[in-house]
């Protein structure tokens, strides 16, 4: 009878621990959500009153009510066109060689470990690479040229990265086919494969194009200038961005440029998470498509 | 005939082409990797040829663009490691709960519909987070603890630990998720609850892959500039109190750069030496993470 007594306080303790568990562990789930909504929700709050049609094209301001984004958008969206033109074939063409094409030897094997390293490389020294090689080495200075240079090389990993991952998933029966009928490697994936895999790739390439427009450090290294006046209108011209005219109004002690960082981030965070959002959208239909394939 | 031989011919040559050019390609990461450790080696081996390492690890002090230097990397590692040292203790224990939640407790559709939310978390640019932490966060904390300065260590580091949150989380869930339903069930058999299942079977079945991704969050954490550039202050401090000012690793090298600092000066290659310790650490963490990774599939795979 004693021991009875005894189970049963035992099952209550249990149970009370799995349910002080359970909201101690959605409570953490609840706790990272509240702050991505207060992060949102600051920023609007902040920033709403000055976003404008004016403040979106105007040009930056010693008086903080005048100041607009424009240069910094033009040239965000010029650093990430030229960012994806140079990396996006790179890291593709990257991927096919060592998923199809590597033989399993050393020389292989170190281009393996170069891209695991390069991937946990902080990106500020990325920015010093470019510095030194494109900014000073081959005199580029600091031009859109070098910004996207560099950051081709800061995404380049994660690009081969997800681009190998789309490549791996495809079926072999696909390339068998191509094979069979006399097509070589190059045709098999030109014509078959590479159809198939581009939906994973670009969702790569969409998640890339979030982290370069993003990105300020290595920018901010290779010396991109933190006030400009004008629109860069060639490869070579200095050039600001978003994230770093963001910057450099959340520097200045002056809550009025505070609030026109707040309206920047507003613009930015709408660009970014679109990004984002669309990317794990095209990510689960594709995982849609594949398991009901399966089945 | 003779057609056909030409097509043939044509198709392998653009055959050997193609698979040339993709070597070439992804030889880029090879050059870049030797780039990167070639030119901190170089300029380091300048700067060091002119300050010796034993004051550069021992000197107390880091005032390197003022009148008397000092070239004492010391407060600046005791910042990185404030920063990073708050950022783990806020993700860790957040990250780890979310995971194991995630993993063994929620429905498919609550997991369909938090993983996403949590990536979102990891796309939001770092400029923002350090107009958070500087503009929101500390101006919280400082209701509760009013002897905070405007710049510190503390809302910096609260701000990363929920920027590194998502790398945790979705790496530890990865690690508890490949831990097989065999050893569950052999719990579950036994008469545990669900909690004993999680904290006794799958929390220990997985710990290398949950510890790699610890590692590799502190690892991305080292490395972030914006947010403590921005919210964390500009003052080398040798000080463990997370409510001063402090200077980190990275923030140093974003101050030089946008500074007007003349290439090929000391001043200069004080950078490069501060990268260098910089890339050292994270490598070393990063080959730890892989390690241990693998060591976690080579059980289970």
């Amino acid at each position: 009878m004693k021991r009875g007594l005894q189970t049963d306080a035992l099952l209550v303790g249990k149970r009370r621990r799995e349910k002080v568990f359970l909201v101690l562990a959605a409570s953490a789930l609840l706790f990272s959500l509240v702050i991505l909504f207060a992060l949102i929700i600051d920023a609007f709050l902040d920033g709403l009153p000055r976003l404008n049609i004016k403040f979106l094209t105007s040009f930056p301001s010693r008086r903080p009510e005048e100041a607009g984004i424009l240069p910094a958008m033009v040239g965000s969206i010029y650093v990430t066109t030229l960012t994806i033109l140079f990396a996006v074939p790179l890291g593709i063409g990257g991927a096919i060689y060592l998923e199809v094409y590597a033989p399993k030897n050393r020389v292989s094997s170190l281009i393996e470990t170069s891209i695991a390293t390069l991937g946990g490389v902080p990106s500020i020294i990325y920015g010093m690479l470019g510095l030194e090689l494109f900014a000073r080495a081959l005199q580029l200075g600091r031009s859109l040229l070098t910004g996207a240079l560099t950051l081709a090389l800061l995404v380049l990993p994660i690009i081969i990265v997800a681009a190998r991952e789309s490549l791996r998933a495809i079926p072999q029966s696909l390339w068998e086919a191509a094979l069979a009928l006399g097509a070589t490697r190059w045709q098999a994936l030109r014509d078959q494969v590479l159809p198939v895999a581009f939906p994973g790739i670009l969702t790569g390439i969409i998640l890339t194009v979030s982290r370069a427009i993003g990105e300020a450090a290595p920018l901010i290294m290779i010396g991109a200038l933190t006030y400009v006046a004008f629109l860069p209108d060639s490869i070579l011209s200095p050039f600001t961005t978003l994230p770093i005219q963001i910057f450099n109004w959340v520097s200045r002690p002056q809550k009025a440029f505070h609030a026109n960082a707040a309206a920047g981030i507003i613009v930015l965070l709408a660009i970014t998470l679109t990004l984002n959002a669309l990317s794990i959208f095209l990510r689960s239909r594709l995982e849609k498509r594949s398991s009901s394939k399966a089945f | 005939m003779q057609d056909n031989k030409r097509i043939l011919k044509r198709a392998k040559r653009e055959e050997a082409f193609m698979r040339r050019l993709f070597f070439v390609f992804s030889f880029i990461s090879v050059f870049t990797t030797l780039g990167i450790i070639g030119m901190l080696l170089f300029e380091s081996a300048q700067f060091f040829r002119r300050v010796s390492i034993v004051s550069f690890f021992t000197d107390t002090q880091w005032t390197p663009l003022f009148y008397e230097k000092h070239f004492g990397i010391l407060p600046l590692l005791c910042g990185t490691l404030l920063t990073t040292g708050i950022a783990i203790l806020v993700a860790a224990p957040l990250g780890i709960l979310i995971a194991i939640f995630l993993s063994e407790y929620a429905s498919p559709r609550v997991r369909r519909l938090c993983k996403p939310i949590l990536e979102i978390l990891a796309g939001v640019p770092t400029v923002v987070y350090g107009y958070f932490a500087l503009l929101f966060v500390t101006p919280l904390l400082k209701r509760v603890i009013p002897s905070l300065s405007g710049f510190n260590a503390l809302s910096p580091g609260i701000v990363m630990g929920i920027m590194i949150l998502p790398l945790v989380s979705s790496l530890s869930e990865d690690a508890m998720h490949a831990v097989p339903q065999s050893l569950r069930e052999a719990g579950y058999a036994l008469g545990s609850t669900k909690f004993e299942v999680a904290t006794k079977i799958v929390f220990p079945a997985a710990f290398s892959g949950v510890t790699a991704s610890l590692i590799l969050a502190l690892s991305r954490a080292i490395g972030e500039t914006m947010l403590v550039t921005i919210a964390a202050g500009q003052m080398p401090q040798l000080t463990l109190n997370p409510l001063v000012p402090i200077m980190t690793m990275t923030a140093y090298i974003a101050q030089v750069s946008l500074g007007d600092v003349p290439t090929g000066t000391l001043e200069y290659q004080t950078i490069f030496a501060v990268g260098l310790l910089l890339f050292i650490f994270t490598l070393l963490l990063n080959v730890l993470a892989r390690k241990l990774r693998q060591r976690f599939r080579e059980v289970y795979w």
